[in-house]
């Protein structure tokens, strides 16, 4: 899952200077769970818009924004409403955000910073287990990800610099190379430390990506 | 040839300090604490933007000691550079005269003073050993032939008192296997310890030079117990220092007492004075070295 947070208010606010008619997009999968663009929080959004003198001329929470066909098809229903407005405000991640400005060419405000790639750990706590790295090494630790549970991303071990198995850069957070070694420990299968783990290759990350899924004849 | 290598293979007693590049220009301090020690010690390392706090390079830093005839340990860590970088600096050294190096991950820049940059982290410490042997034997990380290559002695940092030393031990065992051809360790106050430590690491076979941090006052040895990860100075030398009448004095019999019984543990100390460099011949002098 995506993980978001919304901007702050008057950063938003101040996004929209000089635009009267906003329209905002809504998700219903990532930033309702998140709780930064699902239909409370557009209405929310709408209500604080409305008390800043603004005039929201229309409203959608779509199932999935990043979904380039989808936003197009609902934004087309809209599209009276869409027409009118000055800006579209966005309570979505960058995906959303970039896919309905692609959908509709207006003037597109971002709601919402984009955090990380997340998993739910129970409601309303979400933390990072996956960087995208593009050559997943998930085999090497049998499931944990050092590139994202190290502050550092070491592939091969420890720093000097885990406290009582916290994180020196910030103690609240577990040590990932600790996390690995216990989880490894309990599996009788310590000795794949040892193997030395080579650069990685970041001419995968280039951006941007792009893939596309060959055709069954 | 690297006169560390040399009196490590001679199995001499090494000793090393330690001096950090100011914030600025003005080197005048660290010149003058170096030619303090420069008699006393085989080498010296210069930290790498220390505590990732900017300021003047290491490697500059190694040249000036290297023109006045003291031996330099090039510390070179791995948040600032990628591999284009950390190689190209290292060939950089070797011309300027720099045989050591001691190849570190680095400290994580949000606890420096530039918190909003970029880290970098192309290569880990394991990496950079490995890519720094791989200039020796006269190719770069991509397999590329060197013309003329550089003849490095390299070293890594182990922290002796972690918990668990475990996975500390596995990637020294690595560290040796990329090119680390000695060690220096986190500060050490816990003796026992680490004689344990020194017996688990025996099989490796490389010399390993005890990290002597030295402590100004109980208060510092208070804040490290608490902040610095793998070092806990014991109740006794706090309270040594709690109750002592003379600070210098017995700082300097602490540091020395410590040096004295690693002496028979391990292949050398490296001290890390802190601004106290000036106290290390007395420390010296008082370890009967």
């Amino acid at each position: 899952m995506i993980i978001t947070e919304q901007k702050n208010f008057e950063e938003i606010l101040r996004a929209l200077e000089g635009e009267n008619k906003i329209f905002i997009v809504g998700c219903k999968q990532c930033a309702t769970l998140c709780q930064t663009g699902g239909e409370e929080q557009v209405k929310q959004m709408k209500e604080k818009l409305e008390k800043e003198g603004k005039t929201v001329i229309g409203w959608v929470v779509i199932d999935v924004p990043c979904h380039l066909l989808e936003t197009k098809k609902v934004l087309r229903e809209k599209e009276s409403e869409v027409n009118r407005a000055d800006g579209i405000l966005v309570l979505a991640c960058g995906g959303g955000t970039q896919s309905v400005r692609e959908a509709s060419n207006k003037n597109t405000h971002p709601g919402c910073n984009t955090l990380f790639l997340g998993v739910v750990e129970r409601f309303g706590q979400f933390s990072e287990r996956c960087s995208l790295c593009a050559e997943c090494i998930l085999e090497k630790t049998k499931g944990l990800c050092p590139i994202t549970l190290c502050t550092k991303g070491l592939l091969n071990g420890p720093c000097g610099g885990a406290k009582e198995g916290k994180c020196e850069v910030d103690p609240e957070k577990d040590c990932g190379w600790q996390l690995i070694y216990k989880h490894l420990q309990a599996l009788g299968k310590v000795d794949l430390l040892k193997e030395f783990q080579p650069a990685k290759d970041y001419s995968k990350l280039r951006k941007p990506h792009s893939r596309i899924l060959e055709r069954k004849a | 040839m690297s006169a560390l290598r040399d009196a490590l293979k001679q199995g001499r007693f090494v000793i090393t300090g330690e001096v950090g590049p100011p914030k600025g220009t003005d080197i005048t301090k660290l010149m003058e604490e170096a030619e303090i020690i420069k008699n006393r010690v085989v080498a010296i390392n210069v930290t790498d933007i220390q505590s990732a706090v900017m300021r003047l390079g290491s490697m500059a830093v190694c040249h000036l000691l290297k023109e006045k005839g003291i031996e330099p340990i090039f510390q070179m860590v791995c948040r600032d550079r990628n591999r284009l970088a950390l190689q190209s600096d290292l060939l950089s050294a070797y011309v300027l005269g720099i045989e050591n190096v001691l190849c570190l991950t680095g400290d994580y820049p949000t606890l420096g003073d530039h918190p909003g940059t970029k880290p970098v982290f192309d290569l880990d410490s394991v990496q950079l050993l490995a890519a720094a042997k791989g200039l020796c034997e006269g190719h770069d990380m991509a397999g590329n032939a060197l013309e003329g290559n550089p003849d490095f002695f390299l070293g890594a940092v182990v922290t002796p008192g972690a918990d668990p030393v475990e996975p500390q031990i596995l990637k020294m065992e690595k560290k040796v296997k990329a090119g680390a051809q000695f060690f220096q360790t986190q500060a050490v106050y816990e003796i026992d310890k680490f004689a344990r430590f020194m017996e688990k690491v025996k099989y490796l076979n490389v010399p390993v030079l005890a990290g002597i941090v030295v402590l100004k006052g109980a208060k510092m040895a208070e804040f490290m117990n608490k902040n610095v990860a793998g070092v806990h100075v014991p109740d006794n030398i706090i309270d040594e220092l709690k109750t002592s009448t003379d600070r210098v004095k017995t700082t300097i019999e602490i540091s020395a007492r410590l040096i004295r019984e690693l002496k028979q543990l391990c292949q050398g100390v490296h001290i890390m004075p802190l601004g106290w460099g000036h106290h290390i011949p007395a420390i010296l002098d008082a370890a009967g070295l």
